[in-house]
Parts: structure tokens; C-alpha cells; sequence
């Protein structure tokens, strides 16, 4: 195996250029060297005005995900190694506009993860001297797999429903919404299905699932929007047939 | 991509890619898809040409019979050949994401995947038992 590998890094500098163009550097290609490892090496040795996101390198801050030789990719978790003999192309996120270089603009997002409120809501709280809301493990089972999310916006990038509909709420959105609506302290999953049963929520799904196939944490966004499919048509017909409740 | 990003001095033209109306021919995961939700026309044929030999059916033995003579023509043998391969591809990919969206629970216990998937294809198999019986039952 060579002992370099080339990057083909996209540049967009708003600045000077309109359109994407591509800067090609040769990078040590080391067992042990992620994607990340090598667009440091650049940054640090060759040209240090290449733009990225990173922080904790070891795939829990959700920052550094790019598109790896069309692959929406936490570039932290994915090896140079994986990719010889090269070349290996990072271009920023799909889906989302470019700021610059590799960085996306992800306010979209953030502004409709608010929208669906992940956090547990109470209708009332309970005293402190009652002490904690205490769980189960099966209790917590039930929702610890949508809790994994780190926004890193791979399931965005992999969306193409999200690329053709910038008004969907998308796949992590409404993980997190699951996340809580699963979790038993909760109390507000009719504020959420508000949010969610709109056309651009879980109708907007046509269930591609490539969301969850490019997951780092394997969260299945793809499942939780067809779970909650099944509970809005459930609700739905309940109050068709029982419009006074049960 | 919404509309609402403010634009200020730091950042002067942030960049909107179009995603191409071939998008679906970048990835065979995509192309799967768009042939997945083709299926349905496939489904819908079937449901018409049932509804044809129904009307056959009932219109006689001659009518049947040349619901028959029609129904061998090569256009509708290939027609209907090419609609059986979407049904199945239809029903293994339904198959295939039917544990996602069904998650069931014996007592307090999820029922893994693979027996959900497992389940389905049983029922599959029953189904397709009782009509072959129906249809190869000695009159």
C-alpha cells in the first residue's frame, strides 16, 4: 500500500469563486489516519485558508460530517486506508448551502428541531421531595436508540426528499422527536404530533432509508418516521371513529 | 434550504446547490427506490385487469373466452410477466421495511426484527398455499 493518498478537497470561497472547485494535495495515508487527519495535515502544512468543522475527532460531536467520494461520511470515523489507492474526493455536505469551503449552513435544521420540541415536557412537574423520575431498563430501551443522535446531519445529506423539499422536517428532527415521545416522563407527544403530522412531517417520508444506512450511530431515523406513521394513522382513526375519546 | 438564512457582510453568497432531476440515478440505493414506487403501477394494472375478467366473467362464457384469446396475446403475457416481477420486488422490499415501522412488544419485550420479517414471509407463504389450493384442487 502507497504511503500517500491524494484529497480532492472542494473550495468555495464566496469571496472569489460562484462554484465549487476542487484543490488536490497529496496526504501521508497512515494506518491509522482518518479523513480528518488528512484535511488537518493540509490545513496545518500546505494551505492553511481550507475551511472545515471539527471538534471532538472521536465521533461524538457530530461536526465534522462531509460527503467522502459521494458518501455522506463522518470524516472522523472513516479511514484513508479504506479509500487506497486513492483519490479520495471531500465536498461538504449535500442538501444544504455552502458557506464556505466544507462548511453547510445548518440552521434549517436547528430552527425545525425546535419545532418539535426535544425536551421532556410535564404538564405538571412533580415536587422535588418525591425525588427522581425513576425508569426501568426496558423503559429506557424504549427510547435509547433515538437518544444516540449527535446532529451530525448525515441522514439530512443521504435525504433526497430533504434536497428536493427544503420544507421537510427531516430524519433527526423527528428521531428526536421519538426519542421523547418513547420516553415515559414524558408528557407531550400531542404538541409534538401537531408538528409532525403535517404534510412536511411524516408524510413528507417516502422512506428511501438511505438516512439510516449512513447513520454513525445507527439511530434509524427511516424506522422512527414509519413508527410514527402507524401512530398517526392510529390517532387519526381514533378520532374519526371516537371523536368524543375513548 | 429554506429561504430564511440573513445574509450579512461575513457571509455575501452562500452557495445552493440544485439537486439534478437525475438524482436518482446517482446511487443504486436511490434507483431502487424510484423502481419501488414504480411498482405501483404495476399493482394498479393488476387491479385493473382483475376487474377486467371479472367483467368477463360476467358476461358469459363466449366473453371469457375472449378475455382468454386477449389475456395470451404476447404484449399482455409480457404486460403481466413484467408486473409479477414488480409484485414480488414490491412485496420483499414491503417485507424488507416492515419491521421498521412494526415494532412489536410480547409483554414488555420488542419482538426482534428478524422474527417480524421472518412472520411476513410465513403469512406470504400461507397465502400463496391457499390460493394455489383453490386454484389446483381437483373439481
Amino acid at each position: 500500500m502507497s504511503d500517500r493518498i491524494t484529497l480532492q478537497v472542494a473550495r468555495y470561497r464566496p469571496e472569489q469563486e460562484s462554484e465549487i472547485t476542487f484543490d488536490e494535495h497529496d496526504v501521508p495515508c497512515l494506518k491509522d489516519w482518518v479523513v480528518l487527519d488528512g484535511l488537518n495535515h493540509i490545513k496545518d502544512r500546505i494551505d492553511g485558508t481550507l475551511s472545515y468543522r471539527w471538534s471532538c475527532r472521536m465521533g461524538i460531536c457530530g461536526s465534522c460530517g462531509m460527503t467522502v467520494n459521494g458518501e455522506p461520511k463522518l470524516t472522523c470515523a472513516t479511514f484513508l486506508s479504506d479509500y487506497a489507492p486513492g483519490p479520495v474526493r471531500v465536498e461538504p455536505l449535500r442538501n444544504f448551502p455552502v458557506i464556505r469551503d466544507l462548511i453547510v449552513d445548518i440552521g434549517d435544521f436547528m430552527r425545525k428541531l425546535v419545532r418539535v420540541k426535544p425536551w421532556i415536557v410535564r404538564q405538571v412537574e412533580k415536587p422535588l421531595t418525591e425525588g427522581e423520575y425513576l425508569q426501568t431498563p426496558d423503559e429506557l430501551d424504549e427510547y435509547k436508540q433515538y437518544s444516540l443522535c449527535i446532529n451530525c446531519m448525515l441522514c439530512y445529506a443521504a435525504c433526497p426528499i430533504y434536497g428536493l423539499d427544503s420544507k421537510f422536517i427531516g430524519p433527526a428532527a423527528i428521531a428526536l422527536a421519538q426519542r421523547y415521545n418513547f420516553d415515559n416522563r414524558d408528557q407531550g407527544a400531542a404538541d409534538r404530533m401537531t408538528v409532525l403530522s403535517e404534510h412536511e412531517g411524516i408524510w413528507g417520508c417516502t422512506f428511501v432509508g438511505e438516512c439510516t444506512k449512513v447513520c454513525p450511530k445507527h439511530v434509524d431515523p427511516a424506522g422512527a418516521i414509519q413508527r410514527y406513521k402507524l401512530t398517526a394513522a392510529m390517532e387519526s382513526m381514533k378520532s374519526f371513529f371516537l371523536p368524543r375519546g375513548t | 434550504m429554506a429561504g430564511s438564512h440573513v445574509y450579512t457582510d461575513y457571509h455575501p453568497r452562500w452557495l445552493r446547490r440544485q439537486v439534478s432531476t437525475y438524482w436518482w440515478l446517482e446511487k443504486w440505493a436511490y434507483f431502487a427506490f424510484i423502481l419501488r414506487e414504480m411498482t405501483c403501477l404495476f399493482v394498479a394494472w393488476f387491479v385493473v385487469y382483475l376487474l377486467l375478467m371479472f367483467g368477463a366473467v360476467a358476461g358469459g362464457a363466449d366473453r371469457y373466452q375472449q378475455f382468454l384469446a386477449w389475456s395470451a396475446s404476447p404484449w399482455v403475457l409480457t404486460l403481466n410477466a413484467a408486473s409479477f416481477l414488480f409484485m414480488i420486488y414490491h412485496a420483499i422490499t414491503f417485507f424488507v421495511a416492515a419491521p421498521q415501522a412494526l415494532v412489536v412488544h410480547v409483554g414488555r419485550r420488542p419482538v426482534p426484527a428478524r422474527l417480524v420479517l421472518v412472520g411476513h414471509y410465513l403469512g406470504w407463504a400461507a397465502a400463496s398455499t391457499l390460493v394455489a389450493w383453490l386454484l389446483l384442487r381437483p373439481s
